[in-house]
């Protein structure tokens, strides 16, 4: 059996199999269906300062090959997570990091600080990609001068890992990658949902409460996998890879992109244990090819 | 209660009309237990553009031959392959999902399950619930016509049944809420899974008459356990997922206009 131990930044994983935020709850969720602790990490739920309750139903739109979201980001804000959510997954023997989200910079700020003194928590998601709420979200994360001041303002008050997530709704990613390196991102991870609509033609209404929300799901693998090339071309930090991932292949590909680490999304919907299905086919995988380490095939494409 | 993801045996696909199917699913190992009101989300493996699960109700449960049933009406592609499924093919299922109805306080409560269409489903595994436990029930099924009427004989074996249809073509003429049962009689415990006009009829009828009431809601899902949060409902409590702290929910709880 191949080492699946990997290193992204100072975030230590067992395995570079981790859950995306929004699709895996806290993990209690899945527990019944695998032994959670077994995966590299937990994206948790998009995480604000204050508690939201997201927009309106219809909130999922199904799509070929993918479905489209706008939850908004409904949770009950960083201080219920800590006292009321944090205890019921601590023994979860695995990385919790939490996914943190803002409408303003101060609000970025302040709930990093508070995780930057949570033991359990060794990371955190600055999510300035989120594409379904009204202010902050995305509009940080689409121009170089917004994300990098936000990671700028945020580093300052975060000592621990601090991985960025992208959104794949920009003209060069690549760019925004390098701005927030430069302002001390420890690593990136991308892609979030891009930005997509549906319609019911019957009523003549948009499906969603919103009208536009993320697409995610085996749709945007290509698109992913590409940024994620571009991405880990650029920069010098690690870079987490997702975006329909479904299977072990699937998550190979990306990390012969370049990713360190991938996280699963869309597919925990249809297979509550699709997460280990991927670990154990890249171990196969790895054992079939003769690799001795999984740090062998990232960025290993041959172009 | 633990939740699964089993592939089931289809014993029997017993076909009801052009709209309705009754997969009947078995399994080698005994069946988990599940409740009423609870669903599974099934996987539909042989439809190209049917991408997530479906959530369908347990319509009924025989522990002792092994049994558990699923209603299907066909309004697209996922739920049109479930009903070609043939006897002897898998159906992969995570389950059991949600909540469950309250039992009433006390045996002789008057009791009253409103169902329309397809929202039957989860009726019958109530009923037969409470039938078994002594308690006496009384149904108002209702369609737009009588091939929206099902499982009529099965409903009967735990209580009276009545009927209404759009058309008249079986029972009273109208709808659930017009029936002359509702006139004659007042429930204490009204439990009713449907479309949501219906729905929402029945809750302005157990308002009116101060009865216990109950809904199933039947909101569009992407994961049915509590991971997504893309299918909740307005409530008392704010936005509360339907696959979790539902799909039944007391009308008090429910923002509903009505
Ligand atoms: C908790 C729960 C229990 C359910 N129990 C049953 C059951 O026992 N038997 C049964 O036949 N169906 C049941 N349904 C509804 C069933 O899930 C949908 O009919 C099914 O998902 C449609 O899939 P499709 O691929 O055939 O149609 P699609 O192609 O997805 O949709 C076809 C049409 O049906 C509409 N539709 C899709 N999903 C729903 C929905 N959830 N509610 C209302 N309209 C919808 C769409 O808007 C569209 O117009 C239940 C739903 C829920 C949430
Ligand atoms: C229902 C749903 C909710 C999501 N919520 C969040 C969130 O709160 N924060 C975030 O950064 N990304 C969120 N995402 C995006 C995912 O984490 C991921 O970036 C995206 O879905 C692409 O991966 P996938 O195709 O494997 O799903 C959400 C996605 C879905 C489908
Ligand atoms: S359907 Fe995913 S939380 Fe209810």
């Amino acid at each position: 059996m191949a080492n699946l131990n990997i290193n992204i930044g100072k975030l230590q994983l067992k395995n570079p199999v981790m859950t995306a935020s929004g699709t895996f709850g806290y993990g209690p969720e899945f527990s019944d269906f695998f032994d959670v602790s077994r995966i590299g990490g937990i994206f948790v739920k998009g995480t604000t300062l204050r508690d939201r309750q997201g927009n309106a139903y219809p909130r999922m739109a199904e799509t070929p090959s993918g479905m489209l979201n706008a939850v908004g980001l409904q949770n009950k804000g960083v201080d219920y997570f800590i006292n009321h959510i944090l205890p019921t997954v601590k023994d979860i023997d695995t990385n919790i990091i939490v996914n943190v989200s803002g409408s303003t910079i101060n609000d970025y700020i302040e709930t990093a600080e508070k995780l930057n003194s949570i033991e359990k928590i060794p990371a955190i998601e600055l999510n300035i990609s989120c594409p379904n709420v009204k202010e902050g979200g995305m509009a940080f994360g689409t121009s170089c001068l917004s994300a990098a001041q936000v990671v700028k303002e945020v580093r300052r008050a975060y000592q621990k890992e601090l991985i960025v997530k992208l959104s794949p709704n920009v003209t060069d990613i690549s760019e925004i990658a390098l701005a927030v390196e430069a302002e001390g991102a420890d690593s990136v991870s991308l892609i979030n949902t891009l930005l997509g609509m549906a319609i019911d033609s019957e009523k003549r209404k948009p499906v969603l409460s919103t009208i536009t929300g993320g697409l995610s799901g085996p749709a945007v693998k290509p698109i992913a996998l590409r940024m994620v090339w571009q991405v880990a071309n650029s920069v010098k930090i690690p870079v987490i890879g997702m975006g329909g991932i479904m299977n072990a292949a699937d998550a190979i590909e990306f990390l012969l992109a370049g990713a360190s680490a991938i996280q699963i999304g869309t597919a925990n919907f249809i297979d509550p244990t699709v997460a280990i299905k991927v670990l154990d086919g890249i171990n196969e995988y790895l054992d079939r090819h003769g690799f001795q380490s999984v740090t062998e095939i990232i960025g290993a494409l041959e172009v | 209660m633990k939740k699964f993801m089993l592939d089931l045996i289809i014993k029997k696909n017993e076909v009801l009309n052009d709209q309705y199917s009754l997969l009947i699913l078995s399994s080698s190992e005994k069946l988990p237990e599940m409740l009423p009101g609870q669903f599974a989300e099934v996987r539909v493996d042989n439809s190209p553009t049917t991408f997530l699960r479906r959530p369908i109700s347990i319509n009924y449960v025989d522990y002792e031959a092994n049994e558990l049933w699923l209603l299907i009406q066909i309004v697209g592609d996922g739920t049109k392959k479930m009903c070609e499924l043939k006897a002897g093919n898998t159906l992969n299922l995570v389950f059991p999902l949600g909540n469950t109805f309250t039992f009433p306080e006390n045996k002789d409560a008057k009791i009253l399950l409103v169902g329309g269409g397809v929202g039957i489903a989860p009726l019958l595994f109530w009923g037969s619930y409470l039938k078994e436990r002594g308690y006496n029930c009384n149904f108002v099924l209702g369609g737009r016509s009588k091939e929206n009427l099902l499982q009529l004989c099965e409903f009967e074996r735990f209580g009276n049944v009545y009927t209404t249809t759009e058309d008249g073509s079986h029972g009273e003429k109208g709808f659930v809420t017009q029936h002359s049962l509702l006139k004659a009689s007042n429930f204490d415990y009204i439990f009713t899974c449907g479309p949501t006009p219906m729905m929402k009829a029945v809750a302005a009828y157990a308002t009116q008459t101060k009865a216990f009431c109950e809904v199933s809601l039947e909101n569009t899902m992407a994961c049915g356990f509590g991971a997504c949060l893309c299918c909740v409902t307005d409530t008392t409590e704010g936005h509360l997922c339907v696959c979790t702290e539902g799909p039944v929910f007391n009308i008090t709880k429910l923002k509903w206009q009505i």
